[in-house]
């Protein structure tokens, strides 16, 4: 009893470390004094003006347009890839598997500095397409993590099993193959959807000037003070990816009850 | 199914430019002159006593850091893992749903809290406690480091817990071991590849951050990371700036041999 008291509120500590600065974040977007350390009062003008405001819209737009494109490129070369990489033997597989290493394990202020450098040698222009690019560059290695481990012996059997039963390859493929591996490449899709959102240090080194992600937005703005709509902007988008999220998983319960039958 | 390799050509295309070529693009600066000559000087620079010394305190905090990570993400995965979930993405979906307010101004929260007038002070004030000093030390740095990066160790260490058989530790427990010894001789062994990748996945963003000295260290600390950022972002000599980036590379080479060492036979595809 005393044993579990003990973890679940440890548990509690490191949850409240962990969300302590969000909830501090959503207090401000509701302050109606504009200094961060001084509360004014009850507001919702931040909410009102942010839609007004034609740079932070603009940059939501950036934002959401190269996470969600980067994301679905990244899925669609990372699936392809481990497709392949799958049938293939021990050393060219090592050899792929460990390039998709790199890009993650690697620091992201080097990968930036690169992908800086690659733009300019080629005089390509750094702006939306530099750094669309650059989100697929890193998004590749979620998504192959995500869906490597789904494609097993298993399902290369099944699927020889559905060829010779007569099955054409296609067929066999988006039933047999797809279904199983579907899991692993919304998750990976997602991952790569949140890491291009939350990311900063390689937009910053691969942006143009004049180009804008809420991201690059914040870091100009963390020295001459941010802007409220800013706090309430990061709610909205906090509040809705948690509901969709809840969603989701309520979903995947019904699913995970069904599944032993489906199964047996 | 052998007709399928074409389908890698994308990904192998693509990393080869987006990848492989950069990497080599930042060799070359780095040991080039503004010129073009062959030159070792941007790669000696590291022994400037002003680099060094950030380099020195990166490695420093970045130490410090992982080792609070670990110490606090061990015993919260094995919690985790007590709990018996049996919806593994719920655990994920905690940890990483953070990461949806976006970093920077997650960051800048923590100048709220450890702040002079900040949450923790006038507390402390409540309590007619003396004030602490926080911000703009290098332990306000490691709490930054700690906060960001803290998701990276627990969510690999609670993977490879969950990996591991019931049938191990009932075993261990029927030949007489003791729960200290089951954890000691099973356990934490069996965990042993999930506290490697956290170790590497919070060392190398921590050593090689420039955003979070910025933002919780004012211009009092600089790290490594700084004078790099600022070698391509002001001074523009990115000669320099490359020399130092293959400085810092070494050390993240270093770790991932390690990672790889202890992560043979899940092919590195365990990291979360």
């Amino acid at each position: 009893m005393v044993k579990k008291f003990f973890s679940r509120f440890y548990l509690g500590l490191i949850l409240l470390f962990l969300y302590a600065p969000i909830f501090i974040l959503i207090i401000l977007s509701f302050n109606k004094s504009k200094s961060r350390s001084r509360w004014g009062g009850f507001t919702f003008t931040w909410y009102h003006n942010l839609f007004q405001d034609e740079a932070i819209m603009e940059a939501l737009r950036n934002t959401l347009i190269i996470a969600l494109l980067a994301a679905i490129i990244a899925s669609v070369i990372g699936t392809c890839a481990c497709l392949a990489i799958s049938n293939m033997k021990k050393i060219p597989r090592g050899i792929l598997l460990g390039i998709s290493n790199v890009p993650m394990m690697n620091a992201d202020i080097v990968t930036g500095i690169s992908l800086m450098l690659l733009f300019i040698a080629l005089n390509y222009p750094l702006s939306f397409s530099s750094i669309l690019m650059s989100h697929i560059t890193f998004n590749i290695p979620y998504v192959i993590l995500s869906v490597m481990p789904r494609l097993t012996r298993q399902n290369a059997i099944i699927y020889e099993a559905a060829r010779d039963l007569g099955a054409t390859k296609s067929y066999a493929f988006f039933k047999i193959i797809l279904p199983d591996i579907f899991p692993g490449i919304l998750s990976g899709f997602l991952l790569a959807f949140t890491m291009s959102l939350d990311d900063f240090v390689i937009t910053y080194f691969t942006k143009g000037a004049g180009f804008d992600t809420l991201s690059t937005i914040i870091y100009t703005e963390v020295r001459k003070g941010i802007k409220p709509e800013m706090y309430a902007l990061s709610t909205l988008l906090f509040i809705s990816i948690l509901i969709l999220l809840v969603l989701i998983n309520r979903k995947k319960d019904k699913e995970h009850g069904e599944k032993p039958l489906r199964n047996a | 199914m052998n007709t399928k390799k074409w389908l890698s050509y994308p990904y192998t295309i693509w990393m080869g430019i987006f990848v492989i070529i950069p990497l080599f693009i930042i060799i070359y600066y780095g040991f080039t002159a503004e010129g073009g000559g062959f030159t070792l000087s941007n790669i000696s620079l590291i022994t400037d006593p002003i680099n060094l010394a950030s380099l020195w305190l990166s490695l420093e905090l970045s130490l410090v850091s992982t080792a609070i990570c670990l110490l606090l993400a061990y015993p919260l995965s094995l919690i985790l893992h007590g709990m018996k979930l049996k919806n593994n993405s719920f655990i994920i979906m905690i940890f990483i749903l953070p990461m949806w307010m976006n970093f920077l101004l997650r960051t800048l929260a923590w100048q709220n809290i450890l702040e002079k007038t900040g949450v923790i002070n006038t507390f402390l004030k409540l309590l007619h406690l003396p004030a602490l000093d926080l911000i703009n030390t290098p332990g306000a740095i490691i709490f930054g480091m700690v906060y960001n990066f803290l998701p990276f160790m627990i969510l690999p260490i609670y993977n490879s817990l969950s990996k591991i058989s019931d049938d191990y530790i009932n075993a261990a427990r029927d030949l007489g071991a003791n729960s200290l010894l089951t954890f000691l001789k099973v356990i934490l062994p069996l965990s042993l590849p999930g506290v490697v990748s956290g170790i590497t996945m919070v060392f190398v963003p921590s050593l090689t951050t420039f955003v979070i000295s910025d933002i919780l260290g004012g211009s009092k600390v600089v790290l490594i990371g700084n004078i790099i950022e600022q070698q391509f972002k002001t001074v523009n000599n990115w000669h320099t700036g490359s020399g130092l980036s293959l400085v810092l590379m070494v050390f993240i080479l270093f770790s991932m041999a390690i990672l790889t060492k202890y992560d043979k036979e899940s092919e590195g595809k365990n990291i979360w």
